[in-house]
């Protein structure tokens, strides 16, 4: 085992991927020998050289595109969008491309690409580098949908990522590189090796797609949250004195139903929590699982806590990002005797 | 670089593009300190060392020509006329900032001076001056579009369909590429297999030229000519503008990718100091008009910083509003 932030936990897996399988390139903007704006890529091109890790061009449509050429001819493309706000040039190739190759062609081709990309605010970026469009993704069938939260996980999803043969959309939550984060941006930062999970093993292992984890498990409310939303939620629910259960989905597609499910039935109760913007965001979808697998075991009304249905502010980042305060007030609801 | 040789008309024009750099100038290095003192946050990109494209370019420009420009637009914005106090306070995320302060360094906008924004997506730009071009063009308007990009924007798919819809439509568009070399850490022969960007436009059958982005008299001689052309219905141009960027890419860039030789060698053909060597040599201006605009340019930026400190922050409250339109139809 090993001390890693979650940006040492993201090289290391791409470092252990690139030495077992010659088939495993990286590309991306600044990745190689910038070593990539949040150093996840740092070393890499050094180790490994420039035709396994390639720098390009400004160009996320081309660096999709190129990436299911090459995934469908045998590689297992690992392409880098900087910011999750400049994904969408990539659209096109993504969704009419990329996640439904397999389908149109009843199986014969299939692309195993994984797309990294950081997301989340909390970093003073503004509304072009601190969006959340996982739910944009989710809604595209053929994609597979990962958001870690801490730095075990990244490497291990990651890792699962690469091996699966299907597309992956990969989210780095980047307010959770260096540290969890508890929501309070006035409290000095704490780094990964203060936490469980910063302990990473330096070689392969995998966590598995489409498992959900209770990283806390609790009687009197289960809170279903993923990304930086998981350490936020946790905060919040001690602060409020609540003996909550936390289920960190890290698997948006596939969702582990079932884990989620399993825990509602047994606390009653439910607040979904993510920082993307509420209106069809992907807490709709858990919502609706859980309506329909849960109904008659809830207490009360599942609430939601989420980013407004704005762009992310640039000068209110803490009063957009669901804070602490935001939680409470889905608590008081979420607990009122039934 | 083709253009022929271009200088001052006379005193007055002279001092009036060095006060325009020396504006700007004083603006980043101010914003600098800011961004030290945590008054600024977020991501702020300085425009040091390219001050003649954006001076040169707003005063070749009519007031009713539409302006697009990059996320590194301070000294678009500044030199287009924008109000110094209200990018600043802009910058500050402050309400009475030239957006509300709802989109800080790289969301500048202005309608009364036709800025048609900042935009932190690289080449993003390009396709809405194209539009913007068109209607121009539909509504018989005599004003005309001017983009202005970096070199990396060239890479993307944007900066290509553009670049053909203006031809085929012959638009009144002026694209403007401020290539300083650099797309964060990538030099432009790392990304572009022709790396000049004024044969890519000819490609698309557009008017194009490379011009000496260091030097302020070239670029306003440069884009009076093709803007002239373009309001004569001549269809769109490009004008590739040489130039440098003196800082980090932004606040967080280390800049492994170039030796401090290489940006002191450029800081010495710098297009201040260019420009007032030549005003002084010609007999133009004299080292006390230069002291003069360069204190007139900090006082200019004190009373910004001022006002950026006391003006309000918005209401909360306010932050939903401008999703939508007030009133539906
Ligand atoms: C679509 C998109 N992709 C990537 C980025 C990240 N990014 C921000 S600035 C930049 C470099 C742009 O370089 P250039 O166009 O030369 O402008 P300069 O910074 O040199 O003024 C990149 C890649 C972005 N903002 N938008
Ligand atoms: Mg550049």
């Amino acid at each position: 085992m090993a001390q890693m932030n979650m940006t040492q936990a993201l090289n290391s897996a791409m470092d252990v991927m690139l030495g077992r399988d010659p088939a495993v390139v990286l590309m991306g903007e600044d990745i190689g020998y910038f070593g990539g704006v949040f150093r996840v890529t740092d070393g890499l091109q050094r180790k490994y050289g420039a035709h396994r890790v390639l720098d390009t061009p400004i160009a996320e449509g081309g660096i999709v595109a190129a990436a299911i050429g090459m995934a469908v001819n045998g590689l297992r493309p690992v392409a880098e969008i900087q910011f999750a706000d400049y994904i969408y040039p990539g659209f096109d190739q993504i969704t009419s491309e990329l996640a439904r190759l397999r389908y149109r062609s009843a199986g014969d081709f299939y692309a195993p690409v994984t797309i990294r990309t950081p997301c989340g605010g909390g970093i003073r970026g503004g509304q072009t580098h601190s969006q959340s469009p996982e739910a944009v993704f989710t809604h595209v069938c053929g994609l597979k949908v990962l958001m870690p939260s801490n730095p075990y996980d990244a490497k291990g999803l990651l890792i699962a990522a690469i091996e699966d043969d299907d597309p992956v959309i990969f989210f780095e939550p980047k307010r959770l590189y260096n540290g969890p984060f508890d929501g309070d941006p006035a409290k000095p930062a704490s780094p990964w090796s203060t936490h469980p999970k910063g302990e990473v093993p330096e070689g392969h292992y995998r966590v598995p797609l489409g498992k959900a984890e209770i990283v806390r498990p609790g009687r009197d409310l289960t809170i279903v949250s993923y990304g930086t939303m998981v350490h936020v939620a946790a905060a919040a629910a001690s602060a409020a004195g609540l003996d909550a259960e936390i289920v960190d989905v890290r698997s948006l597609v596939p969702l582990d139903a079932d884990t989620i499910c399993e825990s509602v039935r047994k606390t009653g109760r439910c607040v979904i929590a993510h920082e993307a913007t509420r209106f069809s965001g992907f807490g709709a979808e858990l919502l609706s699982v859980i309506q329909e697998e849960c109904f008659w075991d809830l207490q009360a009304p599942i609430q939601r806590v989420t980013g407004w249905d704005t762009p992310y502010p640039h000068a209110f980042e803490w009063e957009y990002f669901p804070s602490p305060a935001r939680f409470a007030t889905a608590f008081r609801t979420v607990m009122e005797p039934a | 670089m083709n253009a022929p040789a271009a200088g001052p008309a006379g005193r007055e024009h002279g001092l009036a593009l060095l006060r325009g750099m020396l504006r700007i100038r004083a603006f980043e290095d101010r914003c600098y300190q800011l961004y030290g003192e945590r008054k600024i946050r977020g991501f702020l990109h300085l425009y040091n060392g390219e001050e003649a494209v954006a001076v040169g370019a707003m005063r070749a420009l009519d007031a009713g020509d539409a302006i697009v420009a990059t996320y590194r637009e301070h000294g678009h914005a500044l030199a287009r006329g924008v109000p110094m106090d209200r990018v600043m306070a802009e910058l500050y995320g402050k309400q009475s900032g030239c957006s509300r302060g709802r989109g800080g360094s790289m969301h500048l906008f202005d309608v009364a001076k036709r800025f048609y924004g900042g935009n932190a997506i690289v080449a993003a730009g390009l396709p809405v001056a194209v539009g913007l071009a068109l209607a121009q063009k539909l509504r018989r308007e005599p004003a005309i579009t001017a983009c202005f990009f970096g070199d990396g924007a060239v890479a993307e798919g944007e900066f290509h369909e553009s670049l053909n819809l203006a031809a085929l439509w012959r638009l009144p568009v002026l694209f403007l590429c401020e290539n300083n070399r650099y797309a964060m850490g990538t030099a432009l022969d790392r990304t572009e297999a022709e790396t000049d960007i004024a044969a890519k436009a000819r490609g698309y059958r557009i008017d194009a030229a490379a011009v000496d982005g260091m030097d302020v008299f070239a670029v306003e001689a440069a884009v009076g000519r093709a803007a002239a052309a373009i309001r004569g219905g001549a269809g769109p141009a490009l004008l590739e503008l040489r130039t440098y960027r003196f800082r980090a890419h932004s606040m967080f860039d280390p800049q492994l990718y170039r030796d401090k030789s290489e940006v002191e060698a450029w800081q010495r053909k710098g297009p201040l100091i260019t420009l007032t060597t030549r005003l002084k040599a010609e007999g133009l201006i004299t080292e006390d008009d230069f002291r003069r605009l360069e204190a007139e340019a900090s006082a200019e930026v004190d009373a910004a910083v001022a006002f950026a400190e006391s003006a309000p922050w918005e209401p909360v409250a306010d932050l939903a509003r401008f999703v939508y339109a007030e009133r539906s139809a």
